[in-house]
């Protein structure tokens, strides 16, 4: 099947095009984008022709972190059904973490995931693997077979590594194999027994806090681990203003370091907490405004690189019981986009801006082929409509799980169409 | 209609004139206990679950005397905290126990805002016995009866608390009764201790007792858990007794018609010291008879289906 859009706007910020065009897609492939596209002789059999006037063409939104459950906790989430959420929400590219069950920290986990994607994702997926062998924190994974066997980076996501030493040698090591170091910046025993922001909050709510220098202490610890050893270092999501500002002073010292964080961290704060609901239980946790505040200012100063929605699926046996004994962890592919495209419509972000969020510079930071429409490439992008106001509903997500706090929000910005290879993987039914 | 609530979960929630009205009630109702025979039929036909999520003789005891003496059915069931047993959680159990229908709950848990979270999932009252650090609105609630009665008034009094701010329910419960009842409080505890911010909450915070005890109508002790020493929260038991101990050399300062109070159970030696417990002027066996009357409030308030509110005691 080949399609043509017609005059959507075209946004790819990668270079830096914002324009009324037609885009034809032949054989999955971007065949031609052009403001007023002529179909001469050269037109394709069985075209289909789209009406993209008003609509936002960009190219497929990469999240470059994700919880996808599988091997492990299937009841969860599984690659296909996390890769129909992605596509849900206009993501045609995911990293995945690897804290699944096995921990992805060898090859066999590697090509499972691969494999699995390949015959049942709906998207790409491009996992993460571990940087300690099962994610212990006590010795390095085989960096060199994980990279051969596909990963694009190394975290132990869900935990810190609380070893200086070894997040020291992980940084080395991963030099020979350019792999990106995903740091998940807490202090264990800082943010021990914690579970919502320490704060006054924490104080009325009677709930054992978690300060922002747990974070603070371990981004800085990581910054200046990355300089000395001169390698790249991603922190994955910021949720304090002490790390912006950390992060801020590091790249201006030249340190290659980027940043993410995600849309709870900059739509929500700890406020939310004076219901005890878990929903709003998440790791790194909601913040004070203050610290919401300086993630915003972070996304427009670009101190913050990228969106990722940190996509942690969890089943109501985790989330519906007591606030204490609730699992951590919030969906994120199929709210996301709105609340991004927020930041647009408060004047925060241009829409390039915003879009390169969740696209080139995700795709960028882990070295990928994505974010980006080159013409001959295949043809990932996103169709949106970014006026179409409507609440958002938990139950109607392709996600095998629930927890959204966004859910009942009412939201502006939503999904048309996806396409990963030219193939439309998602399509809004009205 | 002075008191209008499905459940009592804390007193963060309550108004001035309804706590009034709560310590008014459980002062008619003490009469009932000095009586030989302490039963009135106002709650017959009633029933009362106490659901105990945490080890609580005291307060439960407290709860069911109160229940029967109003001639309320009452049943006891001790679950266990952790997230999963027998693969049920909290919520199947409270669905399993409203399948019965009980009129009331009272619900002790160790994880704070366990039992707001059952209370929005029953149709039954529920009354909170105490949740994790968060709060114990039944301690308070005596507390400020204990001190209503001694002092005549709760407007104006300096309370000085002592100890264990961080998780103490019991100092956050009577933090805000206190604060809506025109009193003033003063938190007094090792820095350790003392939660972030706990200022906006209305308390002041000091550092040593000895800055505030001169000027104290009441101080209350709190426990001091011996888990706190491994926490890295105190260097020692001994060095706390040092410090914060309450004690009758530290008294000397006190006014005169200083009272002290304890929730209990009381560390005899850590927080306080024996000759100051069981002196002249401790109110801690007041409270706990308090108790009981305050508890027989809650209950003939929130027992009562909506229709048949307002009657008093006989
Ligand atoms: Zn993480």
């Amino acid at each position: 099947m080949n399609i043509l859009f017609r005059q959507g706007r075209v946004l790819d910020p990668a270079r830096g095009v914002d324009q009324v065009a037609d885009v034809l897609i032949v054989d999955g492939c971007l065949q031609a984008i052009q403001p007023a596209l002529e179909l001469g002789c050269e037109r394709p059999g069985e075209l289909r022709q789209v009406d993209a006037r008003g609509k936002w063409i960009v190219p497929g939104l990469v999240d470059m972190h994700v919880h996808l459950r599988e091997p492990g906790e299937e009841y969860k989430e599984t690659i296909a059904s996390g890769t129909r959420a992605a596509v849900a929400g206009g993501y045609t590219a995911v990293a995945c973490m690897p804290n699944t069950k096995p921990v992805n920290d060898n090859a066999a986990v590697t090509r499972f995931i691969l494999e699995r994607a390949r015959e049942q994702g709906s998207c790409r997926v491009y996992p993460v693997g571990a940087i300690s062998t099962g994610s212990a924190g006590e010795s390095l994974a085989e960096f060199g077979e994980l990279r051969e066997a596909g990963v694009v980076a190394v975290s132990d996501d869900g935990r810190p590594v609380m070893n200086s030493l070894l997040m020291r040698r992980a940084l080395e090591y991963a030099k020979i194999f350019d792999l990106l170091v995903i740091s998940h910046a807490e202090d264990l025993h800082l943010s021990r027994g914690g579970l919502m922001n320490e704060g006054p909050i924490s104080t009325a709510q009677g709930l054992q806090g978690i300060p922002n220098t747990a974070e603070e202490v371990m981004v800085a610890r990581d910054l200046l681990l990355a300089e000395w050893t001169g390698s790249r270092l991603h922190i994955a999501h910021v949720s304090t203003a002490g790390s912006v500002r950390l992060i801020r002073d590091a790249k201006g010292r030249g340190v290659a370091v980027t940043a993410e964080t995600a849309p709870h961290y900059f739509c929500l704060n700890d406020e939310a907490l004076a219901t005890f609901d878990p929903l709003y239980k998440v790791n790194p946790p909601l913040r004070r405004p203050a610290d919401v505040e300086a993630i915003r200012q972070g996304l427009q100063d670009g101190t913050i690189d990228a969106v990722a929605t940190d996509h942690a699926p969890h089943s109501s046996v985790e989330k519906d019981i007591e606030f204490e004994y609730a699992a951590n962890g919030i969906i994120g592919l199929e709210s996301a986009l709105p609340l991004i495209l927020d930041l647009v419509r408060e004047g925060l972000l241009s829409a390039s801006e915003a879009i390169a969020k969740v696209s080139c510079n995700p795709a960028r930071i882990l070295g990928i082929p994505a974010g980006v429409l080159v013409t001959g490439r295949p043809a990932d992008l996103t169709v949106i409509d970014p006026e179409a106001a409507y609440t958002l509903d938990s139950q109607a997500f392709q996600s095998k799980s629930r927890n959204c706090p966004f859910h009942g929000r009412r939201v502006q910005g939503r999904v048309e169409m996806t396409l990963v290879q030219g193939r439309v993987v998602f399509g809004h039914r009205a | 209609m002075p008191f209008n609530r499905k459940d009592l979960l804390g007193i963060r929630d309550l108004e001035a004139h309804e706590i009034e009205h709560i310590l008014d009630l459980a002062k008619s109702f003490k009469e009932i206990n000095t009586r030989s025979i302490k039963k009135v039929p106002t709650l017959r036909g009633k029933t009362v679950v106490h659901l105990f999520y945490e080890p609580s003789t005291r307060t439960r005891t407290s709860f069911d005397i109160a229940a029967k003496r109003l001639s309320a059915d009452t049943y006891s069931i001790t679950a266990s905290a952790s997230s999963l047993v027998k693969g049920e959680t909290f919520l199947d159990t409270l669905k399993n126990l409203e399948a019965m229908k009980p009129d009331v709950f009272i619900i002790r848990h160790s994880a704070s805002g366990a039992p707001a979270r059952m209370a929005q999932r029953t149709s039954a009252a529920v009354i909170n016995a105490g949740d994790g650090m968060h709060e114990h609105p039944s301690q308070a609630l005596l507390d400020m009866l204990t001190m209503r009665e001694h002092k005549g008034r709760l407007e104006g009094l300096t309370v000085l608390i002592v100890g264990d701010i961080a998780h103490s329910r019991v100092a956050r419960s009577n933090l805000w009764g206190l604060k809506k009842m025109g009193a003033s409080v003063v938190l007094c505890g090792p820095t350790t201790l003392i939660p972030p911010q706990i200022e906006r909450m209305g308390a002041r915070v000091c550092r040593r007792p000895e800055e505030a005890i001169p000027d104290a109508d009441v101080i209350m002790v709190l426990r001091l858990q011996k888990e706190r020493q491994q926490q890295m929260l105190l260097p020692s038991l001994r060095e706390y007794s040092m410090v914060f101990g309450i004690n009758a050399r530290r008294l000397e300062k006190a006014r005169e018609d200083v009272v002290i109070m304890h929730p209990g159970p009381i560390n005899r030696g850590v927080e306080i010291s024996p000759e100051v417990a069981d002196g002249p002027h401790s109110l801690i066996l007041d409270q706990v008879t308090n108790g009981v009357a305050v508890r027989m409030a809650l209950l003939y308030l929130l027992a009562q289906r909506a229709e048949d509110r307002g009657q008093r005691p006989e």
